[in-house]
Protein backbone atom coordinates (compact mmCIF):
# COMPACT_ATOMS: atom_id res chain seq x y z
CA UNK A 1 0.00 0.00 0.00
CA UNK A 2 1.21 3.79 -0.56
CA UNK A 3 2.36 4.85 2.20
CA UNK A 4 -0.14 7.59 3.75
CA UNK A 5 2.89 10.46 3.49
CA UNK A 6 3.02 10.01 -0.17
CA UNK A 7 -0.08 10.71 -0.92
CA UNK A 8 -0.39 13.39 1.18
CA UNK A 9 2.51 14.91 -0.42
CA UNK A 10 1.11 14.14 -3.88
CA UNK A 11 -2.09 15.41 -2.95
CA UNK A 12 -1.13 18.79 -1.90
CA UNK A 13 1.21 19.31 -5.13
CA UNK A 14 -1.34 18.42 -7.37
CA UNK A 15 -3.64 21.19 -5.69
CA UNK A 16 -0.80 23.93 -5.99
CA UNK A 17 -0.31 22.64 -9.73
CA UNK A 18 -4.45 23.09 -10.16
CA UNK A 19 -4.65 26.46 -8.11
CA UNK A 20 -0.94 28.35 -10.17
CA UNK A 21 -2.11 27.37 -13.29
CA UNK A 22 -5.90 28.93 -12.56
CA UNK A 23 -4.06 32.17 -11.47
CA UNK A 24 -2.12 32.37 -14.14
CA UNK A 25 -5.34 31.77 -16.66
CA UNK A 26 -7.13 34.00 -14.36
CA UNK A 27 -4.28 37.00 -14.72
CA UNK A 28 -4.55 36.77 -18.39
CA UNK A 29 -1.07 35.23 -18.23
CA UNK A 30 -2.22 31.37 -19.86
CA UNK A 31 -4.68 30.96 -22.60
CA UNK A 32 -7.23 28.24 -21.51
CA UNK A 33 -6.38 26.72 -24.41
CA UNK A 34 -2.77 25.62 -23.20
CA UNK A 35 -4.12 25.63 -19.70
CA UNK A 36 -6.61 22.31 -20.30
CA UNK A 37 -3.53 19.89 -20.57
CA UNK A 38 -1.95 21.57 -17.14
CA UNK A 39 -5.42 20.92 -15.71
CA UNK A 40 -6.12 17.79 -16.88
CA UNK A 41 -3.05 16.64 -15.50
CA UNK A 42 -3.36 18.36 -12.26
CA UNK A 43 -6.70 16.22 -11.89
CA UNK A 44 -5.11 12.98 -12.71
CA UNK A 45 -2.43 13.13 -10.04
CA UNK A 46 -4.87 14.52 -7.29
CA UNK A 47 -7.62 11.62 -8.16
CA UNK A 48 -4.11 8.80 -8.52
CA UNK A 49 -2.88 9.95 -4.86
CA UNK A 50 -6.29 10.38 -2.94
CA UNK A 51 -7.71 6.91 -4.73
CA UNK A 52 -5.38 4.54 -2.66
CA UNK A 53 -6.79 1.32 -3.74
CA UNK A 54 -7.31 2.69 -7.40
CA UNK A 55 -3.40 3.32 -7.35
CA UNK A 56 -2.50 -0.08 -6.03
CA UNK A 57 -4.97 -1.69 -8.43
CA UNK A 58 -3.29 0.48 -11.49
CA UNK A 59 0.29 -0.45 -9.78
CA UNK A 60 -1.01 -4.53 -10.32
CA UNK A 61 -1.69 -4.01 -13.71
CA UNK A 62 1.42 -3.15 -14.92
CA UNK A 63 2.97 -5.62 -12.68
CA UNK A 64 4.41 -3.22 -9.76
CA UNK A 65 3.79 -5.07 -6.53
CA UNK A 66 6.44 -3.39 -4.91
CA UNK A 67 5.66 0.37 -4.71
CA UNK A 68 2.58 1.71 -5.98
CA UNK A 69 3.51 5.57 -5.97
CA UNK A 70 5.99 4.35 -9.01
CA UNK A 71 2.49 4.95 -11.26
CA UNK A 72 2.61 8.81 -10.08
CA UNK A 73 5.63 9.27 -11.66
CA UNK A 74 4.64 7.04 -14.60
CA UNK A 75 1.48 9.08 -14.76
CA UNK A 76 3.15 12.34 -14.43
CA UNK A 77 6.59 11.86 -17.16
CA UNK A 78 3.56 10.72 -19.30
CA UNK A 79 1.62 14.09 -19.08
CA UNK A 80 4.65 15.74 -18.78
CA UNK A 81 5.91 14.09 -22.37
CA UNK A 82 2.86 15.39 -23.52
CA UNK A 83 2.83 18.59 -22.99
CA UNK A 84 5.82 18.90 -24.30
CA UNK A 85 4.93 17.37 -27.63
CA UNK A 86 1.98 19.93 -27.88
CA UNK A 87 4.56 22.77 -27.11
CA UNK A 88 6.44 21.32 -30.79
CA UNK A 89 3.37 21.72 -32.39
CA UNK A 90 2.59 24.99 -30.96
CA UNK A 91 5.87 26.44 -31.71
CA UNK A 92 5.94 25.11 -34.88
CA UNK A 93 2.65 26.91 -35.83
CA UNK A 94 3.95 30.22 -34.12
CA UNK A 95 7.39 30.04 -36.05
CA UNK A 96 5.30 29.75 -39.52
CA UNK A 97 3.49 32.72 -38.58
CA UNK A 98 6.38 34.82 -37.31
CA UNK A 99 8.17 33.88 -40.90
CA UNK A 100 4.61 35.27 -42.29
CA UNK A 101 4.53 38.44 -40.57
CA UNK A 102 8.10 39.09 -41.06
CA UNK A 103 7.55 38.76 -44.92
CA UNK A 104 3.98 40.49 -45.07
CA UNK A 105 6.24 43.18 -42.96
CA UNK A 106 9.36 43.41 -45.41
CA UNK A 107 6.71 43.67 -48.48
CA UNK A 108 4.84 46.55 -46.89
CA UNK A 109 7.99 48.58 -46.32
CA UNK A 110 9.65 48.08 -49.47
CA UNK A 111 5.86 49.74 -50.88
CA UNK A 112 6.19 52.33 -48.56
CA UNK A 113 9.67 52.99 -49.65
CA UNK A 114 8.66 53.38 -52.97
CA UNK A 115 5.70 55.31 -52.41
CA UNK A 116 8.22 57.96 -50.64
CA UNK A 117 10.02 57.83 -53.64
CA UNK A 118 7.92 59.16 -55.84
CA UNK A 119 6.38 61.72 -53.27
CA UNK A 120 10.04 63.13 -53.60
CA UNK A 121 10.59 63.00 -57.28
CA UNK A 122 7.24 64.44 -58.14
CA UNK B 1 -49.19 49.32 -29.56
CA UNK B 2 -48.67 52.27 -31.62
CA UNK B 3 -44.73 52.02 -31.03
CA UNK B 4 -44.79 49.03 -32.99
CA UNK B 5 -46.55 50.06 -35.60
CA UNK B 6 -44.11 53.43 -35.97
CA UNK B 7 -41.23 51.11 -35.12
CA UNK B 8 -40.30 50.85 -39.16
CA UNK B 9 -39.73 54.42 -39.83
CA UNK B 10 -38.90 55.65 -36.96
CA UNK B 11 -35.97 53.06 -37.03
CA UNK B 12 -34.34 54.61 -40.36
CA UNK B 13 -34.38 57.43 -38.77
CA UNK B 14 -32.36 56.69 -35.56
CA UNK B 15 -30.17 54.50 -37.84
CA UNK B 16 -29.30 57.08 -40.72
CA UNK B 17 -27.64 59.86 -38.49
CA UNK B 18 -25.23 56.88 -37.04
CA UNK B 19 -21.84 56.17 -38.73
CA UNK B 20 -22.60 52.58 -38.83
CA UNK B 21 -20.73 49.38 -40.59
CA UNK B 22 -21.43 46.03 -40.65
CA UNK B 23 -18.63 43.55 -39.56
CA UNK B 24 -18.41 40.62 -41.72
CA UNK B 25 -15.85 37.78 -40.63
CA UNK B 26 -15.25 35.32 -43.32
CA UNK B 27 -12.94 32.26 -43.78
CA UNK B 28 -12.79 30.49 -47.27
CA UNK B 29 -16.76 32.02 -48.13
CA UNK B 30 -16.26 32.98 -51.51
CA UNK B 31 -19.42 31.31 -52.38
CA UNK B 32 -21.77 33.31 -49.74
CA UNK B 33 -19.99 36.74 -48.93
CA UNK B 34 -21.23 38.13 -51.77
CA UNK B 35 -24.56 37.12 -51.06
CA UNK B 36 -24.69 38.45 -47.65
CA UNK B 37 -22.45 41.67 -48.73
CA UNK B 38 -25.71 42.30 -51.66
CA UNK B 39 -28.65 41.49 -49.12
CA UNK B 40 -26.70 44.47 -46.50
CA UNK B 41 -26.53 46.58 -49.08
CA UNK B 42 -30.73 46.18 -49.64
CA UNK B 43 -31.04 46.23 -45.69
CA UNK B 44 -29.10 49.80 -45.57
CA UNK B 45 -27.55 51.27 -48.42
CA UNK B 46 -25.43 53.37 -46.23
CA UNK B 47 -24.34 51.13 -43.97
CA UNK B 48 -20.69 50.28 -44.69
CA UNK B 49 -18.97 47.10 -44.54
CA UNK B 50 -16.07 45.53 -43.23
CA UNK B 51 -14.86 41.80 -44.27
CA UNK B 52 -12.28 40.54 -42.34
CA UNK B 53 -11.18 38.40 -44.69
CA UNK B 54 -9.59 35.19 -41.85
CA UNK B 55 -6.69 34.17 -44.21
CA UNK B 56 -8.90 32.90 -46.51
CA UNK B 57 -7.43 30.31 -49.58
CA UNK B 58 -10.15 31.11 -51.66
CA UNK B 59 -11.57 34.34 -54.04
CA UNK B 60 -13.49 35.53 -50.82
CA UNK B 61 -11.84 38.83 -50.65
CA UNK B 62 -11.81 39.25 -54.14
CA UNK B 63 -15.39 38.72 -54.23
CA UNK B 64 -15.94 41.56 -51.26
CA UNK B 65 -13.73 44.20 -52.81
CA UNK B 66 -15.74 43.74 -55.84
CA UNK B 67 -18.79 44.67 -53.97
CA UNK B 68 -17.41 47.63 -52.51
CA UNK B 69 -16.64 46.62 -49.00
CA UNK B 70 -13.33 47.32 -47.00
CA UNK B 71 -11.38 44.32 -46.61
CA UNK B 72 -9.20 43.78 -44.22
CA UNK B 73 -6.99 40.34 -44.81
CA UNK B 74 -5.57 38.54 -42.22
CA UNK B 75 -2.22 37.20 -43.03
CA UNK B 76 -3.44 33.87 -41.33
CA UNK B 77 -5.98 32.40 -39.95
CA UNK B 78 -6.58 33.98 -36.33
CA UNK B 79 -9.79 32.28 -35.77
CA UNK B 80 -12.82 33.51 -35.13
CA UNK B 81 -12.53 35.39 -31.99
CA UNK B 82 -9.90 37.52 -33.34
CA UNK B 83 -11.25 37.95 -36.93
CA UNK B 84 -14.63 39.93 -35.30
CA UNK B 85 -12.10 41.72 -32.97
CA UNK B 86 -10.09 43.02 -35.78
CA UNK B 87 -13.39 43.99 -37.10
CA UNK B 88 -14.46 45.94 -33.89
CA UNK B 89 -10.91 48.02 -33.78
CA UNK B 90 -11.57 49.41 -37.51
CA UNK B 91 -14.77 49.96 -36.38
CA UNK B 92 -13.77 51.91 -33.13
CA UNK B 93 -10.47 53.39 -35.14
CA UNK B 94 -12.82 54.55 -37.74
CA UNK B 95 -15.09 56.34 -35.52
CA UNK B 96 -18.46 54.44 -36.49
CA UNK B 97 -20.97 54.86 -33.44
CA UNK B 98 -23.13 51.52 -33.98
CA UNK B 99 -21.82 48.19 -35.80
CA UNK B 100 -23.03 44.91 -36.55
CA UNK B 101 -21.53 41.73 -37.08
CA UNK B 102 -23.03 39.91 -39.65
CA UNK B 103 -20.96 36.22 -40.33
CA UNK B 104 -19.83 35.52 -44.18
CA UNK B 105 -21.28 32.29 -44.29
CA UNK B 106 -24.81 33.46 -44.89
CA UNK B 107 -26.29 32.27 -41.57
CA UNK B 108 -27.22 35.63 -40.48
CA UNK B 109 -29.72 36.97 -42.30
CA UNK B 110 -29.26 41.07 -42.90
CA UNK B 111 -33.34 41.23 -43.51
CA UNK B 112 -32.89 40.17 -39.52
CA UNK B 113 -31.23 43.39 -38.97
CA UNK B 114 -33.77 45.61 -38.13
CA UNK B 115 -34.79 43.54 -35.15
CA UNK B 116 -31.53 43.17 -33.97
CA UNK B 117 -30.51 47.36 -34.21
CA UNK B 118 -33.48 47.73 -32.03
CA UNK B 119 -32.41 47.43 -28.42
CA UNK B 120 -29.24 49.49 -29.15
CA UNK B 121 -31.28 52.61 -31.55
CA UNK B 122 -33.58 52.84 -28.32
CA UNK B 123 -30.74 53.01 -26.21
CA UNK B 124 -32.17 50.17 -23.55
CA UNK B 125 -28.65 47.65 -25.09
CA UNK B 126 -25.15 48.05 -25.36
CA UNK B 127 -25.19 44.72 -27.14
CA UNK B 128 -28.00 43.14 -28.83
CA UNK B 129 -27.58 39.41 -29.62
CA UNK B 130 -30.35 37.75 -32.07
CA UNK B 131 -31.27 34.51 -30.48
CA UNK B 132 -32.54 31.29 -32.40
CA UNK B 133 -33.84 30.06 -29.23
CA UNK B 134 -36.05 32.72 -27.63
CA UNK B 135 -39.54 33.12 -29.09
CA UNK B 136 -40.45 32.37 -33.20
CA UNK B 137 -37.91 29.80 -34.39
CA UNK B 138 -36.78 28.50 -38.15
CA UNK B 139 -33.44 26.97 -36.71
CA UNK B 140 -32.79 23.04 -36.71
CA UNK B 141 -29.50 21.57 -35.59
CA UNK B 142 -28.50 18.27 -34.36
CA UNK B 143 -29.65 16.98 -31.15
CA UNK B 144 -25.85 16.89 -29.62
CA UNK B 145 -25.20 20.70 -30.47
CA UNK B 146 -28.44 21.68 -28.98
CA UNK B 147 -27.61 19.89 -26.13
CA UNK B 148 -24.40 21.80 -25.78
CA UNK B 149 -25.87 25.00 -26.52
CA UNK B 150 -28.84 24.58 -23.44
CA UNK B 151 -25.72 23.66 -21.03
CA UNK B 152 -24.22 26.60 -22.25
CA UNK B 153 -26.91 28.62 -21.84
CA UNK B 154 -27.96 27.68 -18.64
CA UNK B 155 -24.01 28.74 -17.26
CA UNK B 156 -23.83 31.72 -18.76
CA UNK B 157 -27.49 32.58 -17.75
CA UNK B 158 -26.96 31.45 -14.20
CA UNK B 159 -23.66 33.52 -14.25
CA UNK B 160 -24.50 36.60 -15.55
CA UNK B 161 -28.37 36.87 -14.15
CA UNK B 162 -30.26 37.50 -17.08
CA UNK B 163 -32.24 34.98 -19.29
CA UNK B 164 -29.73 33.73 -22.09
CA UNK B 165 -30.96 31.64 -24.70
CA UNK B 166 -28.59 31.44 -27.48
CA UNK B 167 -25.40 32.26 -25.90
CA UNK B 168 -23.60 31.13 -29.18
CA UNK B 169 -24.97 33.17 -31.21
CA UNK B 170 -22.62 35.78 -33.14
CA UNK B 171 -25.08 38.07 -34.65
CA UNK B 172 -24.79 41.01 -32.89
CA UNK B 173 -25.20 44.94 -32.70
CA UNK B 174 -23.43 47.53 -30.46
CA UNK B 175 -23.16 50.97 -29.87
CA UNK B 176 -20.25 52.66 -29.02
CA UNK B 177 -19.43 51.24 -25.44
CA UNK B 178 -19.72 47.86 -26.82
CA UNK B 179 -17.25 48.34 -30.14
CA UNK B 180 -14.99 49.57 -27.50
CA UNK B 181 -15.27 46.57 -24.97
CA UNK B 182 -14.93 44.24 -28.09
CA UNK B 183 -12.47 45.96 -29.83
CA UNK B 184 -10.32 46.04 -26.53
CA UNK B 185 -11.30 42.40 -25.58
CA UNK B 186 -12.94 39.58 -27.63
CA UNK B 187 -12.45 36.29 -26.53
CA UNK B 188 -10.52 33.62 -29.01
CA UNK B 189 -11.64 30.52 -30.20
CA UNK B 190 -15.32 29.67 -29.42
CA UNK B 191 -16.05 33.55 -28.14
CA UNK B 192 -20.09 34.04 -27.73
CA UNK B 193 -20.79 33.14 -24.50
CA UNK B 194 -17.74 34.14 -22.61
CA UNK B 195 -18.19 37.34 -24.61
CA UNK B 196 -21.73 37.26 -22.88
CA UNK B 197 -20.19 37.22 -19.57
CA UNK B 198 -17.28 39.91 -20.24
CA UNK B 199 -20.26 42.08 -21.07
CA UNK B 200 -21.80 41.34 -17.88
CA UNK B 201 -18.88 41.97 -16.10
CA UNK B 202 -18.45 45.16 -17.60
CA UNK B 203 -21.94 45.99 -16.48
CA UNK B 204 -22.35 46.97 -20.02
CA UNK B 205 -26.58 46.29 -21.24
CA UNK B 206 -27.17 43.12 -23.27
CA UNK B 207 -30.57 41.74 -24.55
CA UNK B 208 -31.31 38.90 -26.95
CA UNK B 209 -33.94 39.55 -29.81
CA UNK B 210 -35.91 36.48 -31.20
CA UNK B 211 -34.14 35.86 -34.85
CA UNK B 212 -34.84 33.63 -37.55
CA UNK B 213 -31.47 31.93 -38.87
CA UNK B 214 -31.07 30.47 -41.82
CA UNK B 215 -28.99 26.88 -41.86
CA UNK B 216 -24.99 27.51 -43.39
CA UNK B 217 -25.65 27.70 -47.40
CA UNK B 218 -21.64 26.46 -47.79
CA UNK B 219 -18.77 25.07 -45.96
CA UNK B 220 -19.42 23.27 -42.78
CA UNK B 221 -19.90 24.63 -39.02
CA UNK B 222 -16.09 24.85 -37.53
CA UNK B 223 -17.19 22.99 -34.92
CA UNK B 224 -17.07 18.95 -35.75
CA UNK B 225 -18.56 16.38 -33.03
CA UNK B 226 -15.56 15.45 -31.47
CA UNK B 227 -13.94 19.07 -31.00
CA UNK B 228 -17.31 20.17 -29.93
CA UNK B 229 -16.80 18.60 -26.38
CA UNK B 230 -13.25 19.80 -26.33
CA UNK B 231 -14.89 23.33 -26.66
CA UNK B 232 -17.26 23.04 -24.13
CA UNK B 233 -14.46 22.07 -21.78
CA UNK B 234 -12.80 25.19 -22.55
CA UNK B 235 -15.52 27.61 -22.85
CA UNK B 236 -17.09 26.34 -19.45
CA UNK B 237 -13.55 26.82 -18.01
CA UNK B 238 -12.69 30.15 -19.69
CA UNK B 239 -16.49 31.75 -18.47
CA UNK B 240 -15.57 30.20 -14.71
CA UNK B 241 -12.43 31.90 -15.09
CA UNK B 242 -13.91 34.86 -16.48
CA UNK B 243 -15.93 35.76 -13.18
CA UNK B 244 -12.64 35.72 -10.80
CA UNK B 245 -11.45 38.69 -13.54
CA UNK B 246 -11.58 41.70 -11.72
CA UNK B 247 -12.69 43.01 -15.33
CA UNK B 248 -11.60 42.44 -18.62
CA UNK B 249 -8.85 44.81 -19.55
CA UNK B 250 -8.49 48.35 -18.53
CA UNK B 251 -10.12 50.10 -21.67
CA UNK B 252 -8.95 52.83 -23.67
Amino acid sequence: MTPWRVSIAAAIASVLLILVVFELIRSRRLRERYALLWLLTGVVLLVLSLWRSGLNTIAGWFGISGYPPAILFAVGILFILLVLLHYSTVISRLSDQSTILAQRLALLEERLGDERQEHRGG
Amino acid sequence: MTEVLEAPSALDERLRVLRRIAIVPAYNEEDSVGRVLDELRAFDPGLEVVVVDDGSTDRTADTARARGAHVVRLPFNLGIGGAVQTGFRYAWEHGFEIAVRVDGDGQHDPRELGAVLEPVLADEADIAVGSRFSGRNGYRSSRSRRIGIRLLAWCVSALTRQRITDPTSGFQAANRLGIRLFAADYPHDYPEAEATVMVFKHRLRLQEVPVAMRARETGRSSITALRSVYYMVKVLLAIFVALFRRKAVPLE
